[in-house]
């Protein structure tokens, strides 16, 4: 990917004034926001291209010649120039707007799936979001398909000699996330890509956790699809992108019929738009497509390597200070990690640590992060997560950490 | 005791705390207390999945009185539970089936009881009504 070599030096504190969420109370105390796997904060510069949208420019799009919906047309199709350019798409009607991960995974499962048969094979890991397996399970249902998952080691890793006996010529699609959003684990999507396609099937990413934390560049994963969320990369909720390659894009029926998706309608026989409309059906998010541009700009100034740093710093400090509890457990080790910090404590439920956190004004996450099968190959009921974003500082984990040690005290 | 002087004594008793933790210094002291259901019926069937926490409840009527007992794995839902329990406990089904649990709110526990906090609190308290219900007829 190419970016502009002037990296702005890395200033946490002017950082978090674009933020003003992070400025506010909870429960009385300073807000201390450790859930950015869940979702991200707001830069104010994506509130405020909201605002300005809703206030100036609200308009349909793709279909009037009056001067609004020819602004909020052009708008919104830049936003996909924007976002085609981050992640490096050849084609910008490669880029195409879904509702989230979750739309963009079902998109795949309901349209690739199409084209699949009795006994063909789908691959998936021991780590998925619950979004991206339950789309395959009903695929498999739908089409007689069977599902394959990697398993994964005790640090979390994927067990890649397992996956090289589960790849065969019957292999129709790997569908694994880039990175966990529980464990933190960087998957080697690379050589998961390399060698599903020498077996002849296709790749889908699911990279919900990792467009915000390290650089994306499809053509050099060469990936046949990568799905992500507007909500989790400083964007707002209820828009994200499905990157396909065209010529499979192109063979791929529509998913959901409608306006915009057509380009003749008739009672006898409908023809289908060009990409990427033929998988837009219907008035879109345009707001949020329009604001996943200016998040998506907003972050392409920042320094990706400098964040990656500042995000790795803070979840070893976190991980080196939780270690000193009695009975704690990191539940997930892996060698490549992005700044996920999940743990259990001995004896101790998430849920009351997640209550008394949160008393104290600490946003954690608590509970099986919608991946449950992980949680049972842990043999736990959940974790406490604490995923930082690059807005996140040392003195917040000191907070937590005291916070986290009354909490204990109090329930032991 | 009545079911409100039984809340309003609960309602009573958390009027000293100004302080969140303290409150649940409290809650949590009272889940450590009480081994409220025995292991007997501490069985799948009597269990209640919240997606957080889960919880177990076992209702009886006993000489034409209600009898409740539970237990949670998280020991805040666990004292939680030990409120309610006192205050429906051995009660006509007739008024635990009709019972407004006001001190629940009043004392700022509501967020506790909502459906959406998926820690399994809301589900118990609809069973819990639902038994009482099936003992007035
Ligand atoms: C790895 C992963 N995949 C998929 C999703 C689903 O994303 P969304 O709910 O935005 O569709 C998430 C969100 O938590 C995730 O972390």
């Amino acid at each position: 990917m190419i970016r502009d070599d002037i990296s702005i030096p890395f200033d946490v504190q002017k950082i978090r004034e674009d933020f003003p969420t992070l400025l506010r109370s909870v429960n009385g105390k300073d807000l201390v926001y450790f859930d950015n796997g869940a979702t991200s904060q707001k830069p104010q510069v994506v509130i405020d291209a909201i605002n300005d949208y809703y206030t100036n420019n609200n308009s349909n799009i793709h279909r009037g010649v009056h001067f609004l919906s020819q602004l909020a047309t052009s708008q919104y199709e830049e936003a996909r120039k924007i976002i085609q350019e981050y992640i490096n798409a050849p084609l910008s009607e490669e880029v195409l707007f879904t509702k989230g991960t979750t739309d963009s995974i079902n998109l795949v499962a309901s349209s690739l799936g199409e084209l699949f048969s009795e006994g063909d094979e789908i691959i998936i890991s021991a780590m998925e979001h619950h979004s991206n397996i339950v789309p395959w399970q009903m695929l498999c249902e739908r089409k007689g398909c069977i599902l394959k998952v990697i398993p994964i080691s005790e640090s979390g890793e994927l067990k890649m000699d397992e996956f090289d006996r589960l790849l065969s010529n019957k292999t129709k699609l790997v569908s694994v996330t880039h990175i966990s959003n529980t464990l933190g684990t960087i998957n080697p999507i690379e050589e998961i890509i390399k060698k599903t396609h020498a077996a002849g099937g296709y790749v889908m990413i699911d990279g919900a956790q990792s467009v915000q934390h390290i650089p994306v560049d499809v053509q050099a994963l060469d990936c046949d699809f990568f799905a992500f969320s507007g909500h989790k990369v400083f964007g707002p909720t209820g828009v994200g992108i499905l990157y396909g390659k065209k010529e499979i894009l192109d063979q791929m029926p529509p998913y959901q019929g409608g306006g915009d998706m057509i380009a003749k309608v008739t009672f006898e026989k409908t023809t289908y738009n060009e990409l990427p409309h033929k998988f837009e059906a219907g008035t879109p998010n345009i707001s949020g497509g329009i604001c996943l541009g200016t998040a998506i700009s907003y972050l392409s100034e920042m320094d990706l390597s400098a964040i990656h740093a500042h995000e790795m710093e803070l979840a070893a400090y976190a991980e080196e200070k939780l270690l000193q509890f009695e009975g704690m457990r990191i539940v997930g080790t892996a060698q490549r990690k992005t700044s996920v910090v999940s743990f259990v404590v001995d004896g101790i439920h998430p849920f009351d640590v997640g209550t008394l956190l949160d008393k104290q004004g600490i946003a954690v996450r608590t509970g099986h992060h919608c991946t449950q099968p992980l949680m049972d190959f842990y043999q736990i009921p959940g974790t406490i997560r604490a995923s930082f974003a690059f807005y996140n500082t040392k003195e917040e984990i000191d907070v937590f950490i005291k916070a986290l040690e009354r909490s204990l005290n109090m329930l032991r | 005791m009545t079911l409100d002087e039984k809340q309003q004594e609960i309602i009573d008793e958390f009027a000293i705390y100004d302080d969140w933790m303290d409150k649940y210094e409290y809650i949590i002291e009272l889940g450590k207390e009480l081994p409220i259901i025995s292991d007997e019926n501490k069985t799948d069937d009597k269990l209640i999945e919240g997606c957080q926490s889960r919880v177990w409840l076992h209702t009886d009527v006993v000489d034409g009185k209600m009898s409740f007992t539970a237990d949670s794995d998280a020991i805040i839902t666990k004292g939680i539970i030990g409120l309610l329990i006192r205050v429906l406990n051995n009660e006509d089904p007739k008024e635990v089936a009709t019972a407004e649990l006001r001190f629940i709110d009043e004392i700022g526990l509501h967020e506790h009881l909502s459906p959406t906090r998926s820690n399994g609190l809301a589900s118990m308290v609809k069973k819990l009504k639902l038994s009482a219900i099936a003992a007035t007829s």
